[in-house]
């Protein structure tokens, strides 16, 4: 908690955070990642598997398994109320205070992240009634705005997950994810699961609500196709460490560091004009100390 | 040789679906709907659609691993579904498959060497040193070692499996390779390398693929020909440059239109 409101801090501040399992604290899974995201803002983390980017957004959260530790790093959130704080050494107690109310999260699998035994409107009910207090025909009518917000008819509240699309059940996830109009959304590869076209639609809807709402978006992904349309800024990760950053145009058409060229150029493109050239990782860890760019 | 190796014609299958309160109504959905297709001999043909679109469906019943209504499916000349189980197994050999999921396709309790080797023996193709060799080999070209013969699956990653997955349709030297999803669940780095390695041995192998994909970038990169599928009909089908510069149908369109990035021309 350090100094108090100020405008030109941006929403969110990674120092220098660092990943390690608990028992093993020298083998960093994340070292040393930091960036920052400003209100209106989408920056998207982007890398294969196991380069740490979704262990990065579980710390922003605190939802780091019980197994791992935050060993280094600040993760400085700038809230209205309170200013710019470290959320990272808040309590759990604290701390749910922000989850779902200032920071909320859409997952991968809305199959999975939903529960199957409660109807959809209770769902997107419950953080309102957590975080806002709210009860009976208001709490009604909030979930009612909120499902039309996100495309679906308000009298399907009283539905249960089961009887939803993949599509409808991640619009669903979304509406309990703005219930509290949050500062900050993450989103862990949230259209990975849906087909093309109901990605799409996805995507432009959380684009429309982030404008509207003015929040910050925190995008992982693997599919540069999905950057192209969605980021403002983006971030490479690579074993742990980010090995490029800029906004999406340098980083797209221009890219400095060896990895974010050659997984560039393993994204098959629409036009087939291209030749794909899977990546050389013996070479990039000889390469490994070129600079990473900006 | 014959122009189009595999044929199928007029396809259907008509699942019968409990629905209504309890389960006790039924109704019936047709995953296949009058379908047509031929795939040509050494090419590649894509079939895209989205999920519930019967595109699945359609490789199941073209390797008649699961029966259809009505309709004929052709290879070199045979109406597979005429043929009695015994002639149909000798068939398969040229007939593969590999699986979406490399994780659940293998099985975990068997050692690499015997899962690729697996096809030889059942087809009884060569004594067992014979065996040996063309499974090490088939092993060396995806990309795997001899000594990977003595491990289980999970001690691989994605790709790898995925490679071994290959490796194991191919072992028994097929004519057609049926792919379904082969690189959906693998990150896009490994993705480029299986689509190389599909692409080279299929010039090697003078295979033919018909390749079930929801990811046209991907089909753009492999196919010749397309099928376009939507609730279990074929909307449009064609040489693949000519559907992705004029798609007539507007699914086809809505389709293209949804393809993420494709403000990306060259990455």
């Amino acid at each position: 908690m350090t100094d108090s409101i100020n405008t030109v801090q941006p929403l969110l501040q990674l120092q220098d955070v660092s990943i390690s399992p608990k028992t093993s604290p020298s083998r960093l899974l994340v070292n040393n990642v930091s960036f920052t995201l400003e209100a209106g803002k989408t920056t998207c983390v982007v890398g294969e598997s196991g380069s740490g980017k979704s262990l990065t957004a579980l710390s922003i959260m605190g939802l780091l398994s019980q197994q791992l530790q935050l060993t280094s790093g600040k993760v400085l959130f700038n809230d209205k109320e309170s200013g710019v704080q470290d959320i990272a050494l808040l309590s759990d107690k604290a701390l749910q205070k922000i989850r779902g109310a200032k920071i909320a999260m859409i997952f991968q699998e809305p199959m999975t992240s939903l529960n199957p035994v409660l109807t959809v409107g209770y769902q997107i009910g419950e953080s309102l009634t957590m975080h806002l207090g709210l009860k009976g025909e208001v709490l009604k009518a909030k979930i009612a705005t909120l499902l039309e917000m996100v495309g679906i008819p308000s009298n399907r509240a009283g539905s249960y997950p089961d009887e939803l699309s993949g599509g409808q059940r991640q619009r669903v996830m979304i509406a309990m994810s703005i219930a509290c109009e949050p500062r900050l959304l993450i989103a862990d590869e949230p259209t990975t699961a849906l087909d093309v076209t109901v990605q799409a639609q996805i995507l432009k809807l959380l684009d429309e609500l982030k404008t509207r709402m003015n929040m910050g978006m925190l995008f992982i992904t693997h599919d540069f196709g999905v950057v192209a349309d969605i980021a403002d800024n983006v971030v490479v990760m690579f074993r742990g460490e980010i090995v490029e950053a800029g906004s999406k145009e340098q980083v797209l058409s221009n890219p400095q560091h060896p990895y974010t060229k050659a997984l560039l150029a393993c994204v098959p493109d629409a036009e087939g004009k291209k030749d794909l050239k899977p990546i050389d990782y013996a070479w990039l860890s000889d390469n490994k100390t070129l600079s990473a760019g900006t | 040789m014959n122009e189009y190796i595999l044929e199928a014609n007029h396809l259907t299958k008509t699942y019968t679906q409990r629905s209504g309160r309890f389960g006790f109504a039924k109704s019936q959905v047709k995953a296949l709907n009058d379908v047509s297709i031929k795939l040509r001999t050494g090419k590649t043909l894509a079939v895209v659609g989205e999920s519930g679109s019967g595109k699945s469906t359609l490789a199941r019943c073209l390797l008649q691993l699961q029966s259809i209504d009505s309709g004929e499916v052709i290879f070199s000349g045979k109406d597979l579904g005429k043929l009695n189980a015994e002639s149909l197994r000798s068939v398969r050999k040229d007939l593969q498959m590999v699986f979406q999921d490399p994780f659940a396709s293998l099985n975990p309790r068997m050692r690499v060497g015997d899962l690729v080797g697996e096809g030889l023996l059942i087809h009884g193709l060569g004594s067992a040193a014979e065996r040996q060799t063309k499974v090490i080999a088939m092993l060396n070209r995806v990309g795997l070692t001899e000594a990977d013969m003595q491990k289980y699956p999970h001690e691989f990653s994605g790709g790898q499996r995925q490679r071994i997955g290959i490796a194991r349709a191919l072992v028994l030297e097929p004519k057609v390779v049926v792919c379904d999803e082969p690189v959906s669940a693998l990150d896009v780095s490994i993705q480029a390398q299986i689509l190389l390695l599909l692409k080279e041995l299929q010039q090697e192998m003078a295979l033919s693929y018909i390749f079930i994909s929801h990811d046209l970038r991907v089909v753009r990169h492999i196919a010749d020909d397309i099928v376009v599928m939507h609730q279990g009909c074929v909307v449009e089908q064609g040489e693949v440059a000519d559907i992705y510069e004029r798609p007539r149908h507007v699914y086809t369109q809505n389709l293209l239109a949804a393809i993420p990035g494709k403000k990306i021309v060259n990455g």
